[in-house]
């Protein structure tokens, strides 16, 4: 394939712009046949996943960029990071990690990036608008970006995305372009109640099995009867990225590109449907679990990042309660959503029930967790998938009230009429 | 018995093993231990078998973002797959290769082939692969 460049694009390459943007563009330059198209385009934004510190590798990465004078050609988010930065101490992280993920958010931050360390940007006053072009790393905020706002990203990796940001060019593919975005498979829900769409248990479920059952694929949901909020939404995200490779999906008359399912298929006949009724959501729920016992050592919300509208919900629940006294409960959550948390008398009633927050980080990208921790509930679905290969724990699913009545028993206690009626 | 299967190259290389193949999609975050080479995705088929220095055959990545960078380290570390075979072309995995050399002139080879010949391959078969994108496979 001939491969057509600006006179920008050579002008990187050719170093013009500096070694980092040449050392940049080289690695878009040899990933754009990769993506099966021969030119590349403009970003205006970019959301960079490259901070999770994952080893020596990815901090010498972000380091040799900054010391060859990177720096980003569009605003630039920061996704999370190997440390919560002032709070890591508090926990069993290894100071050497804590070193390195240091020295790695100094990278990132020295190439201009604005440092929100979230993985939920979309709920801070950076988050893009319908049409946007952007280069995001990070599944759920790929999936919450071109999903619930129509901006528009591939689903980039680690180690690319600040390439893009560098350079502010992107291979000109997939779901940058309207024909990217049409629906691949159409999943009717058929006899589902509203009681269960109405309940927060139901989001991380329909996103798992998103996963499960589009795989890769663009799926487009009908039958949904309820307006689902910003969390639960990107629950979804979070469950259909995990379990599979969801980058876009759409749900017929509630995200932006899909107010009928003709439009979800750009005016095609879709060639895969499948109803999906009580019996595989059932299924979906059994397999965010992998312990149905009653053991508990940690519960753990907020990935994504908890939100300001779920403190709101969460503060009521602990309020005059008490943590069980052997189990931790944790929320994760950005700096600045902490900040306001604070602000408004949200945090105050969670320390006192025995809470702690981290921000910055979350125990899947920092290992702060002590080694007791071995049962671990979440109303997460993508801590859901994760915990047990990353923590080797055992975990066990259940929505926000299941998970504060359980802390306070000292044991895993699940209301789950809903998935039975 | 040997066959011989052209692929198309998505990173050029040459390099042989012996296959770890499985038809599901593999998140490397989650999934992959990056310094032992385990795979230790426990809802994976391939769930405990190690992964370093062998033909990694798997249809494609799924889910984070991250799994380019445990890849990374990986090669950084020694126990990456000694190349992959896909069945399409997995920009995830690809990029590991492209920075790996970049970083620590550590590329691996990266194969796509067609699904039926993807699917022909099995756990234990003797590849080798060539600068052209053509796979030998010896089954015992």
């Amino acid at each position: 394939m001939e491969l057509i460049l600006s006179d920008f694009d050579r002008a990187l390459l050719e170093g013009e712009e500096g070694p980092a943007s040449k050392m940049a563009m080289r690695i878009l330059h040899r990933m754009l046949p990769v993506f099966g198209v021969d030119r590349f385009m403009d970003i205006s934004a970019a959301h960079i996943d490259s901070t999770v510190y994952m080893g020596i590798a990815t901090m010498e990465y972000a380091e040799r960029l900054a010391d060859l004078g990177a720096q980003v050609r569009v605003p630039s988010t920061l996704n999370v990071s190997g440390v919560d930065e002032f709070g890591w101490e508090d926990w069993e992280v290894p100071p050497e990690v804590a070193g390195n993920a240091l020295r790695q958010m100094r990278a990132y931050e020295a190439m201009g990036c604005t440092p929100t360390w979230t993985c939920a940007p979309y709920q801070t006053e950076h988050a893009p608008v319908f049409g946007q072009q952007i280069a995001a790393g990070e599944s759920n905020v790929i999936g919450y970006y071109n999903s619930v706002i129509g901006a528009r990203t591939e689903r980039y990796p680690d180690l690319f995305d600040i390439c893009a940001a560098i350079t502010g060019r992107v291979p000109a593919a997939g779901l940058h372009l309207d024909e990217g975005r049409a629906g691949t498979t159409l999943l009717r829900l058929k006899g589902v109640s509203r009681a269960l769409q109405e309940d927060d248990a139901f989001y991380p479920v329909l996103g798992h099995l998103l996963g499960r059952t589009a795989s890769d694929g663009i799926p487009v949901v009908e039958g949904l009867e309820v307006q689902p909020n910003e969390d639960q939404l990107k629950a979804v995200c979070a469950g259909g990225a995990s379990a599979g490779a969801i980058a876009l999906f759409h749900l017929v008359g509630i995200t932006p590109e899909a107010p009928t399912v003709e439009a979800a298929f750009l005016g095609q006949t879709p060639q895969d449907v499948r109803d999906i009724g009580m019996d595989d959501l059932r299924k979906s729920y059994r397999e965010l679990s992998t312990s149905h016992g009653e053991k508990l050592d940690l519960v753990v919300l907020g990935s994504p990042h908890f939100s300001i509208t779920e403190f709101k919900a969460l503060a009521p629940l602990v309020q005059g309660k008490t943590c069980h006294k052997d189990v931790e409960f944790l929320v994760t959550c950005s700096r600045a959503v902490r900040s306001i948390a604070d602000h408004v008398g949200l945090i105050a009633p969670l320390e006192a029930f025995g809470a702690k927050i981290t921000v910055d980080t979350c125990p899947l990208t920092s290992p702060m967790l002590p080694p007791r921790i071995k049962h671990l509930m979440t109303n997460s679905a993508k801590y859901a998938y994760y915990s047990p290969g990353l923590l080797n724990v055992e975990v066990t699913y259940g929505r926000l009230t299941d998970c504060v009545e359980s802390a306070i028993l000292g044991r895993i206690e699940r209301d789950e009429g809903v998935w039975n009626a | 018995m040997e066959r011989v299967i052209q692929g198309e190259i998505i990173i050029p290389g040459v390099s042989s093993g012996v296959a770890l193949a499985s038809t599901e999609p593999l998140s490397f975050w989650g999934g992959y231990d990056q310094t032992t080479g385990e795979i230790i995705d426990r809802r994976h088929p391939l769930s405990g078998e190690i992964g370093a220095n062998r033909v990694l055959v798997l249809p494609y990545t799924r889910g984070s973002s991250t799994t380019t960078a445990i890849l990374l380290e990986s090669v950084r570390a020694g126990v990456a797959p000694a190349a992959l075979l896909t069945d399409r072309a997995d920009v995830f995995l690809a990029l590991a290769s492209v920075v790996a050399e970049e970083m620590y002139d550590g590329s691996f080879p990266m194969v796509a082939l067609s699904r039926d010949d993807f699917e022909s391959i099995r756990t234990g078969d003797v590849i080798s692969i060539e600068e052209s994108g053509l796979v030998r496979v010896t089954s015992s």
